[in-house]
């Protein structure tokens, strides 16, 4: 999972270092990503992993990490 | 024990009446700083209102800042929204800043001397989007360097202390920013512009060259994202739309001494404008309805053990400050119009005690004070992605 949340970063994240060399707990705001890339990135996760993310979740800290990206899905998926 | 809330809001109600009042005419021709009402304002120390009691400020919450901006804009539009400004950045150093000895200290000098703080966010390049920075913090040691081409500075020549977004360091992306409080000992602002505007006049916000060092206390440690959406966004929001707000009212307060002025005139008949005036009664209503709800839930948020953290970092409550700024900016320039057909041409005069043409001029500032585009933009965005209402 971690590998395919990589991959939609690379894509869709517009961040500024590339996601292969991001630890899994570095702060992807810091690597560049902005708000409006963020929502790219939510759709692209939602579509990949078939999955919707509820309105809590949708605020910085969840998609702060490629860790916390991966806990919020694995939370969805049950 | 004087209730320092009733306290507050009549001081700025007399304040508003006796002084920002009878000045409002020379700022707005002039464009010049409302000197008198700013100073009468730190003399009732209300420049420290949302400073912490603990401190030794006001400690007044979001729903009375919003009091207070309103009943000062229905006076003069520019002592308002010079007031509302400084509120926003006492309130970015007093939500994030706490933690630091140097903030705590600089928070109670601002009681004592009552200093006045100027925003600069804007910055030549990235035009309104605040998020963005171009200019970054240089490092050297335990102090920073730090110039800005900044396109918009209110009352950037009059004030103390300047609070400053910028990219954290010269390698930092453009949207990972940090917030520094300048002090004017340690910066120069060279105006490189000019502030001759169709309203807002006294506001006084040219653009400016800073230039300026420091030693690093002074940034603040929590990241500026953080602090945009948790304070600078709701706090800019709330009291800009109180701002308007009070303009709307005074626009209506014009209309309605109008329409009775008529109605004197014939007893037994009911003047045609009445009608008009019930209508923009009810959209000032549903204005005022709009601000006060989501301050009061900004201010019960604020109070929670986490300081509301959890839901003003939400894109939900995102949207919704930015529909209040996008609402209440375009439903202001709707009444004050209103009222000018309701005052007909003694509305459209300027030397007439129902005078509309400043309201109107102040209004249309709304939309463009982070254009209203760029705002239904980031709200397209999310929208995408968020599900429920
Ligand atoms: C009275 C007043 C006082 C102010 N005081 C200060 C101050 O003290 N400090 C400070 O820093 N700034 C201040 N500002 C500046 C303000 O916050 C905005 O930065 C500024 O008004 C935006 O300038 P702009 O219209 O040139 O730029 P832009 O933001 O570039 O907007 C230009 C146009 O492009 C549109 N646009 C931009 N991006 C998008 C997008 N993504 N999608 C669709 N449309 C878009 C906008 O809607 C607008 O029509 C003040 C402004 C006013 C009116």
């Amino acid at each position: 999972m971690l590998d395919e949340i990589r991959a939609i970063l690379k894509e869709h994240g517009r961040i500024t270092v590339d996601p292969a060399t991001l630890a899994d707990d570095a702060d992807l705001y810091l690597a560049g990503l902005t708000s409006h890339a963020s929502v790219n990135v939510m759709l692209a996760l939602e579509d990949k992993f078939e999955v919707e993310f509820p309105d809590r979740m949708l605020k910085r800290g969840i998609f702060g990490s490629i860790a916390s990206i991966r806990a919020a899905i694995e939370e969805l998926k049950g | 024990m004087a209730n320092p809330q009733t306290s507050s809001t009549s001081a700025a109600a007399r304040i508003g009446l006796e002084i920002a009042a009878p000045n409002s005419t020379s700022v707005d021709r002039e464009a010049r700083f409302p000197r008198e009402a700013i100073d009468a304002l730190k003399a009732e120390r209300l420049l420290s209102a949302y400073v912490p009691p603990e401190l030794g400020g006001g400690g007044l919450g979001m729903i009375e800042l919003s009091q207070l901006c309103e009943i000062l804009a229905q006076h003069c539009s520019s002592t308002a929204m010079v007031f509302a400004m400084h509120q926003i950045q006492v309130a970015c150093i007093a939500r994030h800043g706490l933690g630091s000895p140097f903030f705590k200290r600089y928070l109670t000098d601002l009681v004592e001397k009552q200093y006045l703080i100027a925003s600069v966010t804007s910055e030549a390049g990235v035009g309104g989007e605040m998020r963005t920075s171009v200019c970054a913090v240089e490092h050297q040691g335990d102090r920073f360097k730090l110039d800005k081409d900044a396109t918009t500075i209110s009352y950037g020549a009059h004030a103390d202390d300047l609070l400053v977004t910028a990219r954290r360091a010269p390698e930092a992306a453009p949207s990972d920013q940090s917030l520094v409080l300048l002090s004017k000992a340690e910066y120069s602002l060279e105006q490189n512009g000019a502030w001759d505007t169709l309203g807002m006049r006294g506001t006084c916000s040219p653009p400016f060259k800073l230039r300026s060092s420091g030693s690093s206390e002074r940034i603040l440690s929590v990241p500026f994202a953080e602090i945009a959406s948790n304070t600078m966004v709701p706090f800019s929001h709330i009291l800009w739309a109180s701002c308007w707000l009070g303009i709307a009212t005074a626009a209506v307060s014009k209309a309605r001494s109008f329409v009775r002025m008529q109605a004197r005139s014939k007893p037994g008949t009911t003047p045609p404008t009445a009608i008009r005036l019930a209508e923009v009664s009810g959209t000032l209503q549903m204005m005022r309805a709009n601000v006060h709800d989501v301050a009061e839930e900004c201010e019960k948020l604020m109070a929670q053990p986490d300081a509301g953290a959890d839901v003003l970092s939400s894109m939900s409550f995102a949207l919704k400050m930015n529909n209040l700024k996008v609402a209440t900016s375009q439903v202001l320039v709707d009444i004050v119009q209103r009222c000018l057909l309701i005052c007909g041409i003694m509305g459209y005069k300027n030397d007439s005690k129902v005078s509309i043409g400043q309201h109107l001029r102040d209004g249309l500032s709304a939309a463009l004070m982070v254009g209203n585009d760029r705002i239904y933009a980031t709200n397209a965005s999310m929208l995408l992605v968020l599900k429920e209402d």
